[in-house]
Parts: C-alpha cells; sequence; structure tokens
C-alpha cells in the first residue's frame, strides 16, 4: 500500500523520483516482502514520504530562488544598458546618479528619467503583462499552442484597437475598445471549439479569428490617409517607443492587480493542471476558474495590446520558457518575469542592434526571433513534456 | 458553373456607378455600340472587365493551387494562405518595390514567385518532419509561423519606405482595384501553366493520398512528385498574388467546394475547384462594392470573413480533422 505512493506523489510534483524511492521500487531481493510489522512498519514508510516530499520542496524552491534570481539580475543589466545606451552614452555611474536624481550630473537625470526609463519601464510591464495572459491561458487550456497571440485574443484587441482610433477615439476609450475586442475574440473561440477547449481545434480555430481580425484591420488601414497608416503600422508591430508615465501605471497597474490575484487563487489554478473530474473530486470549480482566468488573460492582453500594440510571440513564448527554467508548470510568475526581460532585450536590440537610421519597432525583433522558435518547438517537439505528462496520466491506474 | 457565370455577369453589371444590363451587353459585344466616349462604356472596359479577368485568374489559380496543397500535405486544412506561401510573395513584392524599385506587374510577379518558391520550400521541410507532418493542426501553426515571421521583415521594409507603404497597404488587402487588363493577360499563361502542371500532377497525388508506402509500391517517385506538385503551388500561388495581393482562404474554400462536388480524385477536382475560387473571389468583390456604398471593401478582406467561419466549420465537423 505505501510501496507506490513515494514514486507516484513525486510525479505529482513533476520531479524525477528521489533516491529512496527508486530504491523503494526495486524489486526485493529475492523476491520477498520487506519484513516489518504493521504498528512501526508503517510509521517508517509515512515518515520516509514525507522526508521525500519535504526534500522535493526544498529542490523546487531553491530552484524557483535561483531562476527568479537569474531572470532578475538579467533584467537589471539589461535596463542598464538601456539606461546607459543611445546617442548619449552614459557611464555606469551616471546612470545611477540619473536614476538618484542627484544634481551636479549634468543632463544624466533628464536623459534617464526623462527620456530612458519611461520606455525601459513600459517596456518591462508590458513584457510581463504579455507574459502572464499567455502563460495563464496556455495552463488553463493545457495546450503550449493556445496564446493569445496565435488564437486572436491580441488580433481582436488590435482590431478593435485600430477601428477605435479610425473613429476619433484617444487614450482609455481605445483601451476599452481593445478589451473588448480581446474579449470578444476570446468568447468567439471558446464558444466555436465547444467542448474540446484542450484540443488543437481551439488553436486552429483561434488562427481563423486571427485571420478575420486581421482582415479588419486591413480594411481600416486603408480607409485612413498616409499619416495615420504609418503611425498605425508602428503601432501594429508592438512599440515601445513612444512611452508616457499614463501608459506605465496603467499596464503597471494591471499587472499588480492581476498577480495580486493570482496570489488569491494560486490553490484553484493548481487545481487545473488535473484533468476536470479530478480537480471537482478535490472541491474545485474548474469551468468556473477557467472562465476567470481566461477572462484576466483577456483583460492582461488587451491592457498591453492599447498601449504597445500586439507585440509577436512574447505572450507565446514566456510560458514554455518559464516552464522549462522551472522545471514545472504553471509557473506563471516566472513567465511574467520572462516575459518583461524578453521584451526589454528585444527592444535594447531594436534600438541599438539594427543598422541604419531607423530604430524598429521591438515587435519587428521578437516577430522574427519567435516564428524561428515556434516552428523550432514545433518539429522538435516543444510538446514533449506535455505529452510526456499526458502518457503519465494514462499510465496512471 | 452557373455561380460563375452569375458572378461574372454581377461584377460587370455591379458598381458605384448603377449601368444599364443592356449597355454592359452591347459595351462587349462591340466596344463602340455607345460610342468610343460613353461613359458606361468606359466604366466597364476601363474598370470592371480588368478587375473580372484579374479576380478569375487568381481566384482559379488560388482554387487549383488549395486542392494541390491539400494533397501534397495530406491536410485538409491547408491553403496558400494559411501555409504561409502568399506571405512569402509578399514580402518578396514588397522587396521588390522597396529595393529593386520594380514598378512593372510581370516583374513583380517574378519577385512573388521567388518569395512563395522560398516560403512553399520552408514549410515543406516543416512538413517533412513526422510531428508536424501527421497533425494537420500543427502544420496550420507553421503556417501562422511564418507568416508572422514574413510579416515581421514585410513590416521593416515598409516602415522604412513610406511610399512603398503607401501602395503595399492597399495591396495587402486582396484589392482588385487599379490593376490593369494587360498585367492579367500578361500573367495569364503563367496561371495556364500552373494549371496544366497541376493536372498533370494530379493522379500522383491521388496515389500519395494513399501513403507513402502505397505511393512507392505503384511506382510513383515520392520526391519528384512532392517537388513538382510544390513547383505548381508555387506557380499559381505566386502568379494570383502578383495579381491579386493575398488573399487566404479561397485555396481552402475552392478544395473543399470541389470535393464535396466530385469526391476524392485530385485531377477531377481541380476544375470544379478553379470555378469555385474564381466565383469566390467574384463574389467577394462584387459584395465589397455593394456593402459599403459609395466605397469598397476589398476583395481579400470579404473572404477572409467568409472563410473564417468555413475552417472553423471544418475544423468542427467530425470529418474534418481529428488534430
Amino acid at each position: 500500500m505505501t510501496r507506490p505512493l513515494v514514486p507516484v506523489l513525486d510525479q505529482m510534483k513533476g520531479a524525477r523520483p528521489s533516491r529512496a524511492a527508486r530504491r523503494r521500487d526495486t524489486p526485493h531481493p529475492g523476491g520477498r516482502l520487506p519484513s516489518f510489522d504493521r504498528a512501526e512498519g508503517l510509521p517508517t514508510a509515512c515518515a520516509a514520504t514525507v522526508a521525500a516530499i519535504e526534500a522535493g520542496r526544498a529542490r523546487d524552491r531553491r530552484r524557483a530562488i535561483g531562476v527568479v534570481a537569474g531572470i532578475l539580475v538579467v533584467i537589471v543589466a539589461v535596463g542598464m544598458l538601456a539606461l546607459a545606451l543611445g546617442d548619449v552614452p552614459l557611464a555606469p555611474a551616471e546612470v545611477v546618479a540619473g536614476l538618484l536624481g542627484l544634481e551636479g550630473t549634468g543632463g544624466a537625470v533628464f536623459i534617464v528619467q526623462g527620456l530612458r526609463l519611461p520606455r525601459l519601464l513600459l517596456a518591462l510591464v508590458v513584457g510581463a503583462a504579455l507574459g502572464l495572459s499567455g502563460a495563464l491561458l496556455q495552463s488553463v487550456v493545457r495546450n503550449p499552442l493556445a496564446s493569445p497571440d496565435i488564437v486572436g485574443v491580441t488580433g481582436g484587441a488590435s482590431a478593435a484597437a485600430v477601428l477605435a482610433i479610425a473613429g476619433g477615439l484617444t487614450g482609455l476609450a481605445v483601451s476599452g475598445a481593445a478589451l473588448v475586442g480581446a474579449l470578444v475574440a476570446t468568447s468567439v473561440v471558446v464558444a466555436a471549439s465547444g467542448r474540446a477547449v484542450a484540443g488543437a481545434r481551439f488553436v486552429v480555430i483561434g488562427i481563423a479569428v486571427a485571420f478575420l481580425a486581421n482582415g479588419i484591420v486591413g480594411y481600416a488601414l486603408t480607409r485612413a490617409n498616409l499619416t495615420q497608416a504609418q503611425s498605425a503600422w508602428f503601432w501594429l508591430v508592438g512599440s515601445v517607443g513612444s512611452p508616457s508615465w499614463d501608459d506605465v501605471a496603467l499596464v503597471g497597474s494591471t499587472v499588480a492587480v492581476a498577480a495580486l490575484g493570482l496570489v488569491a487563487a494560486r490553490r484553484p489554478l493548481a487545481a487545473q493542471s488535473l484533468d476536470d473530474g479530478s480537480a471537482r473530486a478535490i472541491g474545485a470549480s474548474p469551468v468556473a476558474t477557467r472562465v476567470a482566468a481566461m477572462t484576466g488573460s483577456s483583460i492582461l492582453a488587451a491592457v498591453a495590446v492599447s498601449v504597445a500594440g500586439p507585440i509577436a510571440f512574447v505572450a507565446f513564448a514566456s510560458g514554455p520558457i518559464a516552464r522549462r527554467l522551472r522545471g514545472r508548470s504553471p509557473a506563471l510568475g516566472t513567465a511574467a518575469l520572462v516575459g518583461a526581460a524578453v521584451v526589454a532585450l528585444a527592444d535594447l536590440v531594436a534600438q541599438h542592434l539594427i543598422p541604419g537610421t531607423l530604430s524598429p519597432p521591438v515587435g519587428l525583433i521578437t516577430g522574427a526571433a519567435g516564428a524561428v522558435v515556434l516552428i523550432a518547438l514545433l518539429v522538435r517537439g516543444e510538446q514533449a513534456g506535455v505529452d510526456r505528462g499526458a502518457a503519465r496520466k494514462g499510465t496512471r491506474p | 458553373m452557373a455561380l460563375l457565370v452569375l458572378t461574372v455577369a454581377a461584377s460587370l453589371a455591379v458598381g458605384a456607378r448603377a449601368t444599364d444590363p443592356a449597355a454592359v451587353l452591347s459595351v462587349l459585344i462591340d466596344p463602340l455600340a455607345l460610342g468610343a466616349g460613353s461613359v458606361d462604356a468606359v466604366v466597364v472596359r476601363e474598370l470592371r472587365v480588368p478587375r473580372t479577368v484579374i479576380g478569375l485568374l487568381a481566384g482559379a489559380a488560388l482554387g487549383v493551387a488549395g486542392v494541390v496543397m491539400q494533397g501534397v500535405t495530406r491536410n485538409p486544412i491547408a491553403d496558400p494562405g494559411l501555409l504561409g506561401v502568399t506571405a512569402g510573395s509578399s514580402f518578396a513584392v514588397v522587396v521588390g518595390i522597396a529595393v529593386a524599385g520594380v514598378t512593372s506587374v510581370v516583374g513583380l510577379a517574378g519577385f512573388a514567385l521567388v518569395g512563395a518558391l522560398a516560403a512553399a520550400t520552408v514549410i515543406a521541410l516543416v512538413a517533412s518532419s513526422a510531428r508536424v507532418g501527421t497533425s494537420p493542426a500543427l502544420l496550420v501553426v507553421a503556417g501562422a509561423a511564418v507568416t508572422a515571421a514574413l510579416s515581421s521583415l514585410t513590416t521593416l521594409v515598409l516602415l522604412s519606405d513610406p511610399q512603398t507603404l503607401d501602395r503595399y497597404r492597399f495591396w495587402t488587402v486582396g484589392s482588385l482595384t487599379g490593376r490593369e487588363l494587360d498585367a492579367g493577360l500578361a500573367l495569364a499563361p503563367l496561371v495556364a501553366a500552373g494549371l496544366v502542371g497541376a493536372l498533370i500532377v494530379g493522379r500522383s497525388l491521388d496515389a500519395l493520398a494513399l501513403g507513402d508506402d502505397v505511393a512507392r509500391g505503384l511506382g510513383f517517385r515520392l520526391a519528384p512528385t512532392r517537388a513538382a506538385a510544390i513547383a505548381v503551388v508555387v506557380v499559381l500561388a505566386g502568379t494570383a498574388t502578383a495579381l491579386a495581393g493575398p488573399i487566404v482562404f479561397v485555396g481552402l474554400v475552392g478544395a473543399h467546394a470541389a470535393r464535396a462536388a466530385v469526391g476524392g480524385g485530385h485531377a477531377a477536382r481541380m476544375p470544379v475547384a478553379a470555378v469555385a475560387g474564381a466565383a469566390l473571389v467574384l463574389l467577394a468583390d462584387v459584395l465589397g462594392r455593394l456593402v459599403v456604398p459609395p466605397g469598397e471593401l476589398e476583395a481579400g478582406i470579404v473572404v477572409a470573413v467568409l472563410g473564417a467561419p468555413l475552417l472553423i466549420a471544418l475544423v468542427r465537423s467530425r470529418s474534418g480533422v481529428t488534430a
């Protein structure tokens, strides 16, 4: 009774069975059952189980701390570079002085706080919002391909926002329109895929919706004059090049609220990694959780899109990268950090590594690089992890 | 076929300027019947005939390309637009306009063919991997990725060159307006060659549908067959894109209309797909003229609005895709 428990618990945590567990799992030499009497054997086995779980959790925690610290280091390094590079290069000391607002540093305060910091912060919060949005949708639909940028959610937001801009709206009204568009797109995809939310059908229907949204965007573009069309193109690729503190505050507060919500809802969300029947059996309500999570994911995507445009593939890639780093799903917080790091890094590349006078919008970098990543993952079988998980679930009695 | 005749008639007769059907007919029969300067005659001859011809060519080419593409990938939701082939053409055309300064339609068609070839090669390579090749849905996702990468590059070129953007933004929505008749005539031989090529590979595609092993057992050589089929798709989709811009879903609609009408044989499906594709593009063009008078909705947009629900219905139906 107690023998298979340890490996199963270990597997449920997504970790490799501990050495102790593996030893217990091997047949006893000579085929003899281990001799223990009921009175003392059971507590010993329980203690071993508890110890194995504790060890696994400690390992998980150490890995989480290491990963998060690593991403933070990357973000700080990218941030320092982003603040230091530009038409007026600054030394690291000058950057720090500019950040702290020290007097007597010439233009450093203005350059850092007035010009470069808003752009960096916008890149970070938009990346976090997209990463979180994508990882959330991927985890509740249990499909790494189901990210907002592939299944038409950002497409719906873009179409609605472009129509709103063409209709003369500005500011928050555009964000509101983007939100409506994202929610409509999500609802259409969910409604059209019926009960098979988890399958590839969901993704293909989403792609159909994305093409539809693309058509609407194209229509709006032909109706605009050339100047409007050009700025709309910049926005449609996804750019953090015209930051305002209002935008930073809007996206930042949305991410913060979403993060609080996720912390509050971490137990129902964890139950989403089970199938619906098992989730119900332990007292969760998987459908309600899924609807709430999809709504949250749409809101995050819509807010990010309304400010910075649909920056391609960030929502798609952040979740899988985070899962790989952490070695377990859903790793939502890590995905948000990954998204922030990716957008900040891509914007740095766009600003300084692309030759020529044109400084392309960040979405170009993520679009070109992300597509290559996506195809590589498809061919090499990124879903291997998912497949293995499914196979494991299947073999479990 | 009757539908095609109807849509051709409608395409000639309907538009922002109301024209009398009898007048249209007389202009067609004798260009000088109403006098060379008559407005009706000019409208029909200079505006409507060219866009009808171009719609016919592009629609037929895309419809047949859809059949060939579905055959060679064994994927019921393949479509040159969905799989990124037309995105390849778009990118090459933009490069042609912006960098090489090409203005002639024939020159642009050359670029479109090269771009389509590159994108089709990438997709074929992706489809040859065991995982993606056996899953129709994954192949479509790969196509979406190719489209995304190429449109990123396209945008990079466009943003650095407003003049190109101005031409491109009308071309990219799949519009039949503003094309010259002689452009259509110049590229018609290419479309015809593609259609003949499609009929030739049709039989081999039937064999491919039975599976690699059976096809090989029947004496078909797989690699040359695939290469020929891809070449056909490239010619058809590339030319259509050069003519009418990247229109998605026409291949999908054409192929499935043909399957519903005449069943599984590829060669038999091609004429039907050509007719259905042409009818769809023309119908979309006519609808586009009617819904927002006196303005127009470009054919590509109308096709997307009509085609997306069809793709959803296909994916939902049991016979369509089991992913």
